[in-house]
């Protein structure tokens, strides 16, 4: 099951790396967020540096919504969904394969544009640095996963890219705001590292369910 | 609900042989919501003391209350009919969920309604950030877009699969939801029952108590009359589609 | 090889097939023939695996539609109306693709062989986007039966294809025959449905109207076979 998930994630990557479309969208869309964001909130005044770990995550989510958005209506074209319907794979390696792909993507998104972000309006980590990381990926697993799930579930709508944020902001909800909160504390404010702590805990007991109720329930979903 | 046209509605069941055999239930239905909820009025305007520190406008609690019960009860049934639905795959479960998102999804309203309006007088806000009213608020969205999935063009059994899908899915982040707006932030929500350890005022009297017990009696027997009326109805469009289709292939011969 | 009995597939509340009995056996070559609607590619996706029966029982090659799934798609080629192709991949890309998820064993080397065969090795490293319909349709036939399926699904193949195509096309379903490839073909051809089959189905309104066997490649009989059915009738 395995095999297959690579399989696909690694066929999802290449042709991502040959077009370059969707993860140049969704980096200069970050970019363009950030931009907005500037303009909303003074850089050089002090107390933007409250608002810096809710950007983050309006970024992750905003840029992530469109990575997914074409996850599943790519595989629309020329019926290439159910040419992997018809190869002898399980509905979760799919799903499992799909996940890969996009959760690589925000990664590569994250990367790129959280620097840039820091560097724009100057912000200093306080905190401990490797908290943060843990912060993003668990807090990404999670948006990404039920994400991809969503994703799957409505493709089969004509206006997907109307039905999935309606979708998927309320369901990932308990995610934003653990990981907005968890991000807030660890950069400014490591002293209360406990009550993050919880937070983190919090998103992975998260991570955890949903990961495993899309599993059982993907074979619903990609049934044709 | 209009009693003309439940009564139409009686009528038109009578003409119809295959669901003759239905037509007490509902009507014993229709009778005990009339008059429990009668009867709660009663009891939530004249048997019931006034609360002392927020006065009349405290009165607003007891169908605040009853229908936050009720529309919990309605998610409820959808994530069963919906865990039935995939497992069996009979339309009449999908039916059920469906028409009981539905009713819930009102019922969220009037939870969403009530609650500022109450919230302005005792806590002088309209919208408080807190756990209870937030969830809700998060309630109401996942299950209008369970209904947005419900307006998908398509095959009945492929929406039925999807939304059975999306039921599970959002019932069970309900609790998580709660729990995370919870740690957040709490300081709103006055603890009624049991003592207040804080909250000044938030007590309750055995009246209020009874008056508010005999309304979500009376919303909970509302709430089964909608889902008995809605799932009618429900069939009946199902009915008429299918002799259409009759008709149709019929005329093709 | 296939054992169809009493199959049933409604959509709402439209039965598209109604009753179909049918059995083949291994090796044989069917054509299915019928007017538009009558439910001839919903029959083939139903032993694609792609959509559910309502009622009735499937088995090929002895195991259940319904539980052995996995056996199933391992052996089954299926050619639908789209190409199922990445379209910024190249042939050989797309092949080696679905080769890897087919589990086949020194997969470039059979690509690259496949391509020639249906002659396009000019192309190998062309995206699929630029080529034309025929091209992309012999591509998608090497798709279809890079696994050595003994079970091949055919969707309509012979349509908007030139004569050259036509030939190449008509060749590889040839080979396979020889090896011993049980072929199911949906077409209004009929005349490559009398060169290729040597059994022809007639479905009208989602039942089985007629079946004979092709003793002797004679299109005027298929044809007249088909206008009883089908236009006598109604």
């Amino acid at each position: 099951m395995l095999r297959a998930a690579l399989l696909l994630a690694k066929k999802d990557l290449l042709s991502e790396l040959k077009t370059k479309q969707v993860l140049a969208t969704m980096i200069i869309f970050a970019g363009l967020v950030i931009l907005v964001f500037s303009f909303a909130f003074d850089p050089a005044n002090n107390t933007t540096r409250a608002v810096i770990p809710g950007v983050i995550w309006v970024i992750i989510v905003f840029a992530g919504i469109l990575g997914l958005n074409r996850s599943f209506i790519s595989e629309q074209r020329n019926d290439t969904m159910h040419g992997l319907l018809i190869a002898p794979m399980e509905a979760s390696s799919i799903f499992l394969g799909k996940f890969l792909a996009n959760f690589s993507m925000i990664m590569i998104v994250e990367l790129v544009s959280l620097p840039f972000l820091f560097l724009l309006f100057d912000f200093h980590i306080l905190g401990y640095f490797p908290y943060f990381l843990l912060v993003l990926v668990i807090g990404s697993f999670g948006f990404i996963s039920i994400g991809t799930f969503l994703a799957a579930l409505s493709a089969n709508s004509k206006s997907s890219e109307m039905l999935l944020p309606l979708l998927l902001f309320p369901v990932t909800s308990p995610i934003l705001i653990g990981a907005v909160q968890a991000t807030r504390i660890i950069l400014t404010n490591i002293e209360k590292l406990s009550s993050a702590m919880a937070w983190i805990q919090l998103i992975a007991a998260y991570d955890v369910i949903f990961f495993v109720l899309c599993f059982i329930l993907i074979d619903y979903v990609l049934e044709v | 609900m209009n009693t003309n046209t439940a009564r139409k509605q009686a009528s038109l069941l009578k003409t119809e042989p295959v669901a003759e055999k239905g037509t007490l239930f509902p009507k014993i239905l229709l009778g005990a919501t009339a008059v429990t909820v009668l009867a709660s009025i009663y009891m939530i305007f004249i048997f019931s003391e006034v609360e002392k520190t927020m006065g009349v406008v405290q009165k607003i609690f007891y169908f605040h209350v009853s229908s936050a019960w009720c529309a919990f009860l309605a998610f409820f049934v959808t994530f069963v009919c919906s865990i039935l639905y995939l497992a069996k795959r009979k339309r009449i479960f999908d039916t059920y969920a469906y028409v009981s998102a539905e009713i819930g999804v009102v019922f969220t309203s009037i939870v969403l309604t009530t609650g500022p309006i109450w919230a302005k007088s005792s806590w002088n806000t309209w919208w408080a950030w807190e756990p209870r009213l937030t969830t809700t608020l998060i309630l109401w969205f996942i299950y209008m877009a369970y209904i947005m999935i419900r307006q998908m063009d398509g095959v009945w059994d492929k929406k039925a699969r999807l939304a059975a899908v999306f039921g599970i899915l959002g019932f069970i982040d309900v609790p998580i939801v709660f729990f995370a707006i919870r740690w957040w932030q709490s300081k709103f929500h006055p603890i009624v029952f049991g003592n207040g350890p804080s909250q000044k005022g938030g007590g309750i009297t055995h009246t209020m108590l009874l008056a508010l017990l005999v309304s979500i009696a009376a919303l909970t027997l509302l709430y089964s009359y909608l889902l008995q009326k809605g799932v009618n109805l429900e069939n009946m469009r199902i009915k008429v589609s299918q002799y259409k289709e009759k008709l149709r292939e019929d005329m093709e011969k | 090889m296939i054992e169809i009995k009493k199959l049933t597939k409604q959509a709402d509340n439209k039965l598209i097939l109604r009753g179909i009995d049918l059995s083949i056996k291994k090796g044989e070559t069917v054509a299915i023939l019928g007017p538009n609607g009558a439910g001839k590619s919903t029959l083939l996706k139903v032993l694609a695996t792609l959509i559910k029966p309502s009622s009735g029982h499937v088995t090929i090659n002895g195991y259940d539609l319904r539980k052995n799934q996995m056996k199933i798609k391992k052996m089954m080629g299926y050619l639908p109306h789209s190409s199922l192709l990445y379209d910024h991949y190249s042939p050989l890309e797309n092949l080696v693709f679905f080769g890897n998820v087919y589990g086949i064993k020194n997969v470039e080397q059979k690509s690259i062989d496949l391509v020639r065969e249906v002659g396009l090795s000019f192309f190998l490293h062309e995206p699929v986007k630029n080529f034309s319909r025929g091209m992309i349709q012999r591509i998608a036939i090497a798709r279809a039966i890079i696994h050595e399926p003994p079970l091949l699904l055919l969707d309509e193949p012979h349509t908007g294809l030139d004569q050259g195509a036509i030939n190449i096309l008509n060749n590889v379903i040839l080979s396979m025959k020889e090896k011993g490839t049980t072929t199911l073909m949906v077409t209004h051809d009929f005349k490559q449905a009398t060169e290729l089959c040597d059994r022809i189905i007639i479905i009208k309104n989602g039942k089985i109207v007629d079946d004979f066997r092709l003793e002797e490649k004679k299109l005027n009989l298929v044809s007249e076979k088909y206008q009883l059915q089908v236009e006598g009738v109604s």
